[in-house]
């Protein structure tokens, strides 16, 4: 019996990249979905920011004032607004990303991406629209 | 005088080099070339030891799969005149181990891609003289689309998690387990569920999305980890509600 051929005499020589820290930086692409991920902290942040709000309203008028003042201060807009912002690209990429995750089918036929999304839109609107005119009716 | 353009090709001969080099190479421009092409007037012409894998050059076979200006590609199917004038860049497949020059490790993906157990199981065997499992088209088309991958592995070049975490099994190995879980002659769900629903199955998924852009053959990886995250948060629920349920 022959010995076993080597036939790959360089085998253990494979090169291996290493990902580096900041793969994300490099294209669009990643950076995008890097920024759709950090979105989650504005989400947390509203979220906080509405617990802060009850519980100045909790604590009498004085209480409120000052945390309205707070909210005047050109920090808190600017925070607000990029918040805001943020919250959007959040909401927004990830209607656009429902039909992905769901497929249905009626009568055989697949439902096409637009109506698995439009009604999540449609519920964005609609719960807005509620919230605005509960807010602006005073 | 012809028009060229420049290919930057990534080298790595282990005998030669620690790590990859660049090589500059100058081919004729011509419209109906892709950059596999390119890559066949090289060696043929002006380096022969250029290694490259490739087969069909037809975009069915999956092993011409490289990166191509930072993309990944088949590239049997990426025309040089995309990139004009130039310079295209040809590196290997992101993520894998390089072997030599253009040519990665490949072991991993197919072990993984067995793991997944990609063939119908059946629980109960029917005799032979009872013919074939018979489908519609509607469950034909339930799975038609996962089955059209190539296993070019384009989709793990374009995964960030795959590259960070290599224990993660991958869009192409869960989008296949799909196309079998979905086969109306199938039984095998359960079997792949266990190994699914581990943390480097689904749930190391992150949904960048990227595997169901970079694939030749439009098969959604993406979209079938998702969907199968749906099936394996109800069957959890379901056992959870029901722990007598048989598992």
């Amino acid at each position: 019996m022959k010995e076993t051929p080597v036939y790959t005499e360089y085998h253990p020589r494979w090169y291996r990249a290493r990902v580096s820290t900041y793969w994300w930086t490099r294209q669009w692409k990643y950076l995008k979905f890097i920024l759709r991920e950090l979105s989650s902290l504005s989400v947390a942040y509203f979220v906080v920011l509405t617990l802060l709000q009850l519980r100045a309203l909790r604590g009498g008028p004085a209480s409120y004032g000052e945390f309205q003042e707070w909210f005047k201060t050109p920090l808190a807009i600017a925070l607000n607004v990029v918040s805001l912002f943020f919250v959007l690209f959040h909401a927004i990429t990830w209607f656009n990303l429902a039909p992905s995750a769901m497929r249905l089918r009626v009568r055989g036929k697949r439902v096409p991406d637009w109506l698995i999304a439009g009604p999540n839109y449609v519920a964005w609107l609609a719960t807005s629209a509620v919230i605005a005119w509960l807010i602006l009716r005073g | 005088m012809a028009e060229t353009i420049t290919l930057e090709v990534a080298r790595y001969r282990p005998e030669e080099e620690t790590e990859p080099i660049f090589q500059s190479f100058e081919v004729p421009f011509r419209k109906d070339w892709v950059v596999l092409d390119a890559l066949n007037y090289i060696k043929d012409k002006l380096d022969g030891s250029l290694s490259y894998r490739w087969s069909c050059r037809m975009g069915v076979c999956g092993s011409c799969g490289m990166m191509v200006n930072g993309e990944p590609k088949l590239t049997c199917a990426t025309f040089l005149s995309h990139y004009r004038p130039g310079p295209v860049r040809v590196e290997p497949l992101r993520y894998f181990p390089v072997v030599r020059d253009l040519v990665i490790e490949m072991t991993d993906f197919m072990v993984k891609l067995k793991s997944i157990k990609p063939w119908i199981i059946r629980e109960d065997q029917k005799p032979l003289s009872e013919g074939e499992f018979l489908q519609t088209p509607e469950q034909l088309d339930n799975y038609k689309q996962f089955s059209m991958c190539i296993n070019c592995m384009l989709c793990y070049a374009a995964c960030p998690v795959y590259g960070l975490d290599q224990h993660f099994i991958g869009p192409a190995a869960i989008a296949l387990a799909q196309r079998y879980n979905m086969d109306s002659r199938d039984q095998g769900a359960n079997e792949r569920l266990d190994i699914l629903s581990q943390h480097e199955g689904i749930w190391g998924c992150t949904f960048v999305g990227e595997c169901t852009k970079a694939c030749p053959k439009n098969v959604d990886p993406a979209g079938a980890i998702q969907q199968y995250k749906l099936k394996a948060t109800k069957e959890w629920f379901k056992d959870f509600l029901m722990p007598w349920r048989a598992k």
